[in-house]
């Protein structure tokens, strides 16, 4: 019974292909679901015909349970390609997906026509094509999802670059303007990179200079205790700018103790305090002529 | 059993870590340097760990007590040369070694002893005259 459902499925396909393609473009059409913003129809024929094309081919194998399967090599490759490109075209993933399912309706008032007499084949039929259609939809959307991951991966990645630039400001002294979010994986980055820093330029003084920092937690605080901690012992004076009148009240009303670590409001300040440290003065040129 | 050298300065002494430590030799090393201290009568110890790749808790700890001893028996102590690695793995084992004076090398670490001990300047780079 089913050996006969499927070869029927792969016979149909093969005769009214070009019936199939039509009907199918009207049913994306009539679902809404075109998007002729995002891409031109000829484009969208185009993928319909080479998708039905090798569904068609990959159908002959009579193999409809698995589209893992190595015969479904092609179909996959093809939606992958879709799906990744619609993905950056900026499709929802329903859309995409609806690509694949619009083909049922089509498909089968086909089964429907042909197998008007022997309704346990039809029902059989349309179980598989139901089956392997829902199969192929998932896998758009599943391709969908990894696109869009990977962006945002790259995009985190990015950031971390980003983020974590030490300057030198004078002779011995650096600054490490902190920006966005610190969690630990950036932490970690930015502790390393100051440290390396220290050591190549032999700074006395680093002003970490948190004005970029939305919010202060125990967290973050902590990792920036640890990172003071780590450059004293490195032989580095470290002065923590930036800090902000609200964070200034939720540091204190965590608990939270600096007390060990010279705070600054501005960059201006701390770097004050650094050339004082350094036992460096600026003079205005005005007062000097005086 | 090999010892690390501790080399005598004027009033400083000079202990330069060229190997990775072990236990023993770091037990050895704070037996000889607390002798030594008493003997010279040093006013300042200075410690350069900048060879020093790997530190475990037990390494952290001795170190911390060198410090705390030699200060103890009246010896300004200076850590100089840390890597990085070596302290951020002393901070993540919770041994900041508070209390320590450290520096970046041995030439800065000279200049915070004798600016701690108020020795004046002598021979040496001068880098604020």
């Amino acid at each position: 019974m089913s050996l006969s459902s499927t070869s029927k499925i792969a016979d149909l396909l093969e005769k009214n292909e070009t019936e199939l393609l039509r009907n199918w473009l009207t049913e994306l059409e009539a679902s809404g679901l075109r998007r002729d913003d995002l891409m031109r129809s000829t484009e969208l024929n185009q993928q319909c015909h080479e998708f039905l094309r090798m569904f068609r081919s990959a159908a002959q194998h009579e193999n409809f349970s698995d589209v893992q399967a190595p015969e479904w090599g092609s179909v996959r490759q093809l939606l992958t390609d879709i799906s990744r490109d619609r993905a950056q075209q900026g499709f929802t993933p329903s859309e995409v997906a609806t690509f694949i399912f619009s083909l049922k309706k089509p498909l089968f008032d086909q089964l429907k026509r042909e197998l008007a007499q022997q309704n346990d084949l039809l029902i059989d039929s349309i179980w598989t094509v139901t089956d392997v259609l829902d199969q192929l939809g998932l896998w758009t959307t599943e391709v969908f999802q990894q696109t869009r991951e990977k962006v945002i991966l790259r995009q985190q990645q990015e950031l971390l670059e980003l983020s974590t630039p030490v300057v030198k400001l004078w002779e011995g002294i650096l600054a490490l303007p902190m920006i966005g979010t610190l969690d630990s994986a950036r932490t970690q980055v930015v502790m390393e990179t100051l440290l390396q820093q220290i050591v190549e330029t032999g700074s006395q003084v680093v002003v970490i200079d948190i004005t970029g920092v939305p919010t202060v937690d125990t967290l973050v605080a902590q990792y920036l205790l640890k990172t003071v901690e780590a450059a004293r012992l490195m032989g580095t004076d470290c002065i923590i700018s930036g800090i902000r009148p609200q964070i200034a009240q939720t540091i204190v009303h965590l608990g939270l103790d600096l007390s060990g670590v010279i705070t600054k409001a501005t960059l201006a300040d701390a770097f004050a305090i650094a050339l004082k440290k350094r036992q460096l003065t600026i003079v205005s040129k005005a007062s000097q002529s005086v | 059993m090999e010892r690390i050298p501790i080399l005598q300065m004027g009033q400083f002494l000079l202990v330069t870590i060229q190997v990775d430590m072990h236990d023993r030799l770091a037990l050895a090393l704070q037996d000889d340097l607390t002798n030594r201290i008493v003997k010279t009568s040093a006013s300042g110890v200075l410690i350069d760990i900048s060879s020093l790749e790997i530190v475990d808790s037990f390494i952290g700890r001795v170190l911390g007590n060198i410090a705390t001893v030699s200060q103890l028996l009246g010896a300004e102590t200076v850590v100089v040369g840390m890597q990085p690695a070596i302290a951020i793995t002393l901070v993540e084992l919770g041994l900041s070694l508070s209390g320590v004076r450290t520096a970046a090398n041995v030439d800065t670490g000279m200049r915070l002893l004798q600016t701690v001990l108020g020795v004046p300047f002598h021979g040496g780079l001068n880098a604020n005259p």
